[in-house]
């Protein structure tokens, strides 16, 4: 492939690779990410392309996360647009011989959530689907992330040209400045501010641009899904965004816990290379840029900007104070601009529909569009890309169609160890990067957990204590010391030895850890004890009033019972128990056999009963 | 100094190797914690004597190598078992009951988060997300992801591999 040199060139690049796209009359997509992968979509990726080997007039792609990861691995045909779920290689063959070649409608492999007897067949029906808005997601499902062609034909790099072609620096700065894009990263500090601020710092040297997917929040792969299904967007952003800042070279920081966003993004650049976008003189500009990528080393606290630096130039990753701007002195303690995965891969579509159209999305104040992963006991676990100012109850009845298996909701956790847990009173609030915080806890980066009644909330705040304890770098004493002695308390109050003082305690430790810390991490670390005991007080006073624990989770505070009257005697809980703690009731008949009892003294609550029974007869309280 | 540095001898069959990974690299000490990747990626642990050609070969003293293969969780400063376990320990994959298997894998087998079984067959670690909650809890069995864990099915991947290793011990 000779390297695309100038505008016109690209252009035809494009229509070339639309016409060729076009040609095919038929598109089979299958989610080959790494939720999908993981159930199988690389057994039914290799069906596929036994099957299809003959067939070349059917385009087949291992596209990105499509997001509806719950009943994956997912498969779209197209253009009649039919969606078949939780597809296995047995199913291929007849996809094949009768959607791909007849048109036709499989009807069993449609989806059916619940037992209403409703069906979807199309991807706009499916109400998971038809709440959402994709912006930074709306390729994901159409593109190979392997062929840059199908970036290009889906007019990918349109907006680099515009930006460097029609397009001075500063009119590309203040396009996005006007957009008020917030970086997407958790802080949600406008980027284009932070580009100028970057731009203007020390003239005299180098300016880095730097991509932060160190995506350490656990339950969020935002960034992950980006990617591995869209990589070529995030290049484009980041070398706009060095057209605007002035930017000399670029690196993407990558979590090595994402082998497979790696491999799709050192392919991408490769490509890129290729074609004459990244390298000396860009489509024939004059502008030399080239990313690097640099692998994480599995530290939470290296997505922390100060951090991330010193972990790219191969040191230990500790942050620095704030007062030092990472604009101004960053990487080698030169200027650089760093934002995040989901915020780069934003920039074309701004460059290329303009501030206008972006500040039309969204509320006035978080204008666009958010990435969120939708997890934990909901329905339809997956990823989603919703206008900014949904309410949380839209996002999580509508599109994640509540709780899984009918249950009560008890919470929703925002922002990962940063954030914190709302209860139902504040569903109604709108989605966006102020009022999350103002209802005490914050958008981050977009993992949204998902607690029903049967969740402790003591127990999470103390998971993710214990989470930042491991986390944090130890540098300074608050954070590092302050944690240890939260944790201390927490444990205490789920084994059952709460004391009276512990939650005004915790309050103030918290207070003072928040107050004192010297980064992010400390700063935000106590908000899930400080918003659980703000919405959830009861619960904690349960456990060291009563040792109760209301979620039934907090291991020394409670028993494991047989409801008799559900029981049918069928004995699969005493096969599993490894402690033999369940034991027959002589002469009490039931429908499969005698009816059994669990021996609490014996028993070890490991839970391994109520995974195996069948007719739910095994409670914990 | 440079001259010195390149001409360091490669003395043994662990030198070559490490030599062969460095291709990759420019060889200065921004490359150290990728190069230190591809050490734990090839030995699974990171080895004192590679250390120490890592520490010549890149000019950073072998203390800072240390310091950074302490701080960073992807490396292991032990070697590590013939079959590598990583349980998920994510938001999602917490709610939906990892630790319980955390537990049981603890009182059945005797085998600690972070640690190696006695018998060096196990290695059994915690990851924080892995980015596939649909299917939580996960564990990864040798880079195999397993979704869905429940604590039977957990313990029957533990059985499994003893099973196996045992089947091999025999031929053997």
């Amino acid at each position: 492939m000779p390297k695309i040199t100038s505008a016109e060139q690209l252009k035809s690049h494009q229509q070339k690779a639309k016409q060729e796209l076009d040609n095919y009359p038929v598109m089979v997509s299958l989610c080959h990410g790494t939720a999908c992968c993981a159930i199988g979509a690389r057994e039914v990726a290799a069906a596929f392309e036994k099957e299809l080997a003959a067939k070349q007039s059917v385009k087949f792609i291992k596209s990105g996360c499509h997001g509806f990861c719950e009943v994956g691995p997912l498969v779209v045909v197209r253009p009649i647009g039919v969606v078949y779920q939780r597809v296995k290689p047995s199913d291929v063959p007849e996809i094949v011989e009768r959607s791909v070649r007849k048109g036709e409608i499989i009807d069993r492999l449609l989806y059916r959530p619940g037992d209403n007897g409703k069906v979807y067949a199309k991807e706009d029906e499916i109400p998971f689907y038809a709440k959402q808005s994709k912006v930074v997601l709306a390729q994901n499902s159409h593109i190979d992330p392997f062929s840059i062609d199908d970036y290009l034909a889906s007019g990918g790099y349109s907006a680099l040209a515009k930006a460097l072609f029609e397009m001075t620096p500063d009119g590309v700065l203040k396009e996005v400045m006007d957009a008020k894009l917030r970086g997407r990263g958790g802080g949600g500090f406008e980027a284009g501010w932070k580009w100028k601020f970057c731009k203007e710092a020390h003239p005299d040297l180098p300016h880095h641009i730097v991509c932060n997917a160190d995506e350490g929040d656990p339950g969020a792969f935002m960034d992950e899904s980006i990617l591995e299904g869209n990589p070529h967007s995030v290049i484009e952003g980041m070398i706009i965004g060095a057209i605007a800042v002035g930017g000399a070279d670029g690196f993407i920081y990558i979590r090595n816990e994402y082998p497979l966003a790696l491999r799709t993004f050192h392919h991408a650049l490769k490509q890129a290379r290729e074609y004459g976008f990244l390298g000396e003189n860009i489509l024939g500009s004059g502008m030399s840029f080239d990313i690097k990528i640099s692998r994480g080393g599995g530290a939470f606290i290296c997505g922390e900007s100060s951090a991330l630096f010193r972990s790219l130039e191969g040191k230990v990753g500790e942050p620095r104070a704030k007062y030092i701007h990472s604009v101004e002195r960053g990487y080698h303690d030169e200027p650089t601009n760093l934002n995040n995965v989901e915020t780069w891969a934003n920039v074309p579509q701004i460059i290329n529909r303009g501030a206008a159209w972006f500040t039309s999305l969204g509320t006035p104040d978080s204008p666009g569009t958010k990435v969120f992963s939708l997890v934990g006991k909901i329905e339809n676990t997956g990823l989603i890309e919703v206008p900014m100012g949904i309410t949380l109850r839209e996002i999580i009845f509508d599109i994640g169609g509540g709780i899984k298996g009918g249950r009560a909701f008890k919470a929703v956790q925002t922002g990962g160890p940063s954030g914190g847990c709302l209860p139902e009173s504040c569903l109604d609030l709108p989605v966006d990067f102020d009022k999350l915080t103002e209802a005490g806890s914050m958008m981050g980066s977009g993992g949204m957990i998902v607690m029903d009644d049967q969740t402790c909330v003591v127990d999470v705040a103390r998971y993710f204590i214990d989470f930042l304890i491991e986390e944090s770098c130890g540098k300074c004493l608050p954070c590092r010391e302050g944690l240890r002695q939260m944790s201390v308390i927490l444990h205490r109050i789920c084994d059952g030895k709460g004391l009276p003082d512990d939650v005004d305690d915790l309050e103030k430790l918290g207070r003072t850890i928040i107050d004192c810390s010297l980064c992010a991490l400390g700063g935000s670390a106590p908000n899930p004890v400080l918003s659980t005991i703000k919405h959830f007080r009861d619960e904690y006073l349960a456990h060291i009033n009563e040792k109760k624990c209301p979620g039934g989770i907090c291991t020394a505070l409670i028993e494991y019972f047989i409801v008799a009257d559900l029981c049918n005697g069928c004995s699969t809980c005493e096969k599993v128990c490894p402690s033999d703690a369940i034991h027959p009731v002589v002469g009490q008949k039931r429908e499969k056999g005698e009816l059994r009892i669990i021996d609490t003294a014996k028993c070890v609550k490991c839970g391994a009963c109520i995974e195996v029974c069948p007719t739910d007869a095994i409670i914990r309280k | 100094m440079q001259a010195v540095l390149t001409s360091t001898p490669v003395r043994t069959e662990m030198e070559k190797e490490i030599e062969a990974l460095l291709a990759d690299y420019d060889k200065t000490p921004e490359d150290l914690i990728m190069v230190l990747q591809d050490i734990q990626g090839k030995y699974n642990w990171l080895p004192r004597e590679a250390l120490e050609y890592v520490s010549r070969r890149l000019d950073v003293p072998l203390a800072q190598i240390y310091h950074i293969g302490t701080f960073y969780k992807a490396f292991s400063l032990e070697p590590r078992g013939k079959h590598i376990l990583h349980l998920c320990m994510g938001t999602a994959c917490h709610v939906r009951g990892a630790m319980r298997i955390a537990e049981e894998y603890e009182r059945q087998f005797g085998l600690k988060l972070g640690k190696t079984s006695k018998d060096g067959m196990i290695t059994f670690e915690r990851v924080n997300c892995l980015g596939a909650c649909a299917i939580g809890p996960i564990i990864v069995v040798d880079g195999e992801y397993k979704g869905d864990m429940t604590v039977n099915r957990a313990n029957a991947i533990i059985k499994r591999l003893r099973r196996e290793d045992a089947g091999e011990a025999d031929d053997a």
